[in-house]
């Protein structure tokens, strides 16, 4: 039996796959296909401190290999999610994982709050790389100064595993990741969508409400690997790698890149049942090269 | 609850130059499927088609165990859908959304333009099983675009409209002679079609104070509800198409 456990800082998971953040909603639109307990962890839809009704339509575009999105960060509220989803989610025998948003600091800072208070949830993703809301957002993820303070601030209030989710939208990622690092980070993950735009020639008329969007599947794949290499060399802290993981080939290299765990986005919308494919194949490549732990693959880049 | 399964293609037949019928069989007993909801369809092999395609539930032949969807080739997804042959299997996502809601009394009306048509086959089909006999009146440019008559009158009445005059009277849906009378007999409209004319008959229904469920399309990434693209804007927020939709009742939309 080869050993798929990992862990990210205290956060035991039992194998290094999990669901991205807005692509799983809060897990239960997939009880119909698979048990999401066989996951290492769920992502929650990200969470604001007041409800948002996200953008207008339309919201979404298809592109070559990939998809532009325009979501908004809709949901109802830290206070609904505590009353009305947590209930219905916090047995399940995985890591349920809250991402958390704001358009200021004192905003991540409360959602954080509330979110400290809940057992079953051992981890947050702090997300500082939406690209499609007007304020905050993906504005603190490209400054390595808001990057930091973003982080501390919430550091103070909250006390489980602290994962900080990077923008690829920036210069220079390690630059960013080691500022996170240095503000009491314990994982980064990374990426999240790159800033995109459809147009329709037809019409000369943007193809989402909001004019620009974010990119996601396998058509960031190449550049989301990239900086996850550049981030595990950059850090100490273990990186979560996701962008474009469309099957276990995909996934294994991210995590020979430096990647101690994986998110599956995107390509939940095609094979819903994806997730366990790629954890299932993980097994069956360690049981392949004669590799007894998951954790020794983990960077094991051959340059 | 939803499937997630491959069907062998049963048969796969042109109606006309740019619409065909594909009739998928099931690999098990199929679910009870009701009229309006839909499937989202993978597309093999393709390398410009990255998401899944979402189409209507035609119709449901529970003895044969399979299911239809009348396609119109927009895309290159479609065009790959018509190539199919009885070799060839298919990765279905099914039943996905609402449906609509069966009538209080008798007098319905459907409206069906374009693609539109495709839910109305099942609804017909459920009505007629429940003993309202539905009229249709169907829209087309031509008469080589008013597809499957022979079917809706195994549970309708018939009416059509086309723009050029070729078949039925000429013009617009929404200006058939139904919609002309003083007293319309209807007491609820189903539509599906093209958005401006599912607009003019909600507008109609609204103002005549009828009931009417619409059903609607939007951009669908998903389909059940994970990933929050497919909203329209109601009298109670955003809500997904794909969960909460695709038939809404005209009296939550902002038109
Ligand atoms: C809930 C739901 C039910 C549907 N039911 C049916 C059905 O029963 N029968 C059916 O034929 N279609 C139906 N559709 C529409 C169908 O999903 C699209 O036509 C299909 O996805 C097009 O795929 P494609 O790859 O061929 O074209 P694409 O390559 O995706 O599109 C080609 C071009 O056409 C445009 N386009 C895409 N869709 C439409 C559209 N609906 N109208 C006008 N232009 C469009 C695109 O913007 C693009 O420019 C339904 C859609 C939804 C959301
Ligand atoms: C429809 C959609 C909604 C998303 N919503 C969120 C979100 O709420 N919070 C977040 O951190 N990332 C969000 N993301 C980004 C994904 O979590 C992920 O970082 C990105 O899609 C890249 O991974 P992928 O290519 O596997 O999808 C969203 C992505 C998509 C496609
Ligand atoms: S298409 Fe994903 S939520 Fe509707």
């Amino acid at each position: 039996m080869v050993d798929l456990k990992i862990k990210i800082q205290k956060l035991e998971l039992k194998n290094p796959v999990m669901t991205a953040s807005g692509t799983f909603g809060y897990g239960e639109e997939y009880t119909d296909f698979f048990d999401i307990s066989k996951l290492g962890g769920i992502i929650v839809k990200g969470i604001t401190i007041k409800p948002r009704e996200g953008n207008p339509y339309p919201r979404m575009a298809e592109t070559a290999s990939g998809m532009l999105n325009a979501v908004g960060l809709q949901n109802k509220g830290v206070d609904y999610f505590i009353k009305n989803i947590y209930p219905e989610i916090k047995n399940y025998d995985t890591n349920i994982i809250v991402n958390i948003n704001g358009s200021t600091i004192e905003e991540y800072i409360q959602v954080a709050e509330k979110i400290n208070e809940l057992d079953k949830i051992p981890a947050i993703e702090l997300n500082i790389s939406c690209p499609n809301v007007k304020e905050g957002g993906m504005a603190f993820g490209t400054s390595y100064q808001s990057a930091k303070a973003v982080t501390e601030a919430v550091r103070k209030a909250y006390y489980k595993t602290l994962i900080v989710k990077l923008s690829p939208n920036v210069t220079d990622i390690t630059e960013i990741a080691k500022s996170v690092e240095g503000a009491g980070a314990d994982s980064i993950s990374l990426i999240n969508t790159l800033l995109g735009m459809a147009i329709d020639a037809e019409t000369r008329k943007p193809v989402l409400s909001t004019i620009t969007g974010g990119l996601s599947g396998p058509a960031v794949k190449p550049i989301a690997l990239r900086m996850v290499w550049q981030v595990y060399n950059s850090v100490k802290i273990p990186v979560i790698g996701l962008g474009g993981i469309m099957n276990t080939s995909d996934a294994i290299e991210f995590i020979i890149a430096g990647a101690s765990a994986i998110q599956v986005g995107t390509a939940n919308f095609i094979d819903p049942q994806i997730t366990v494919k790629i954890i299932d194949g993980i097994e069956e490549y360690l049981n392949k090269h004669k590799i007894d732990s998951i954790r020794e693959l983990v960077g094991a880049l051959n340059v | 609850m939803k499937k997630i399964q491959d069907f062998n293609i049963y048969a796969n037949h042109r109606l006309n130059y740019e619409t065909f019928i594909l009739e998928l069989k099931a690999p098990e007993k199929l679910p009870e499927i009701f009229p309006g909801q839909f499937a989202q369809l993978k597309i093999n092999n393709h390398p410009q088609v990255f998401l899944r395609r979402p189409f209507s539930i035609h119709n449901v032949d529970y003895e044969k165990n399979t299911i239809s969807f009348f396609i119109k080739i927009i895309g290159e997804g479609t065009r790959s859908l018509q190539k199919l042959n009885k070799k060839n299997s298919i990765n279905v996502i099914y039943p996905l959304g609402n449906s609509f809601n069966l009538p209080k009394q008798n007098n319905v009306l459907l409206v069906g333009g374009g693609t539109g048509v495709a839910p109305l086959l099942l609804l017909s089909k459920s009505l007629k099983n429940n003993n309202i006999s539905p009229v249709i009146l169907i829209g087309g440019r031509s008469r080589n675009d008013i597809l499957q008559i022979k079917e809706f009158e195994k549970y309708c009445k018939v009416l059509i409209t086309t723009e050029d005059g070729t078949l039925g009277e000429k013009g617009l849906v929404t200006q058939h002679s139904v919609f002309q009378t003083d007293k319309f007999p209807f007491k609820k409209i189903y539509t599906c079609g093209p958005e401006l004319m599912m607009k003019a008959i909600g507008k109609f229904a609204k103002k005549n104070n009828i009931e009417c469920e619409v059903s609607l399309e939007n951009t669908m990434a998903c389909g059940f509800g994970a990933c929050l693209c497919c909203v329209v804007e109601t009298s109670k927020g955003n809500k997904c198409v794909c969960t909460e939709g695709p038939v809404f009742n005209i009296k939550y939309l902002k038109w």
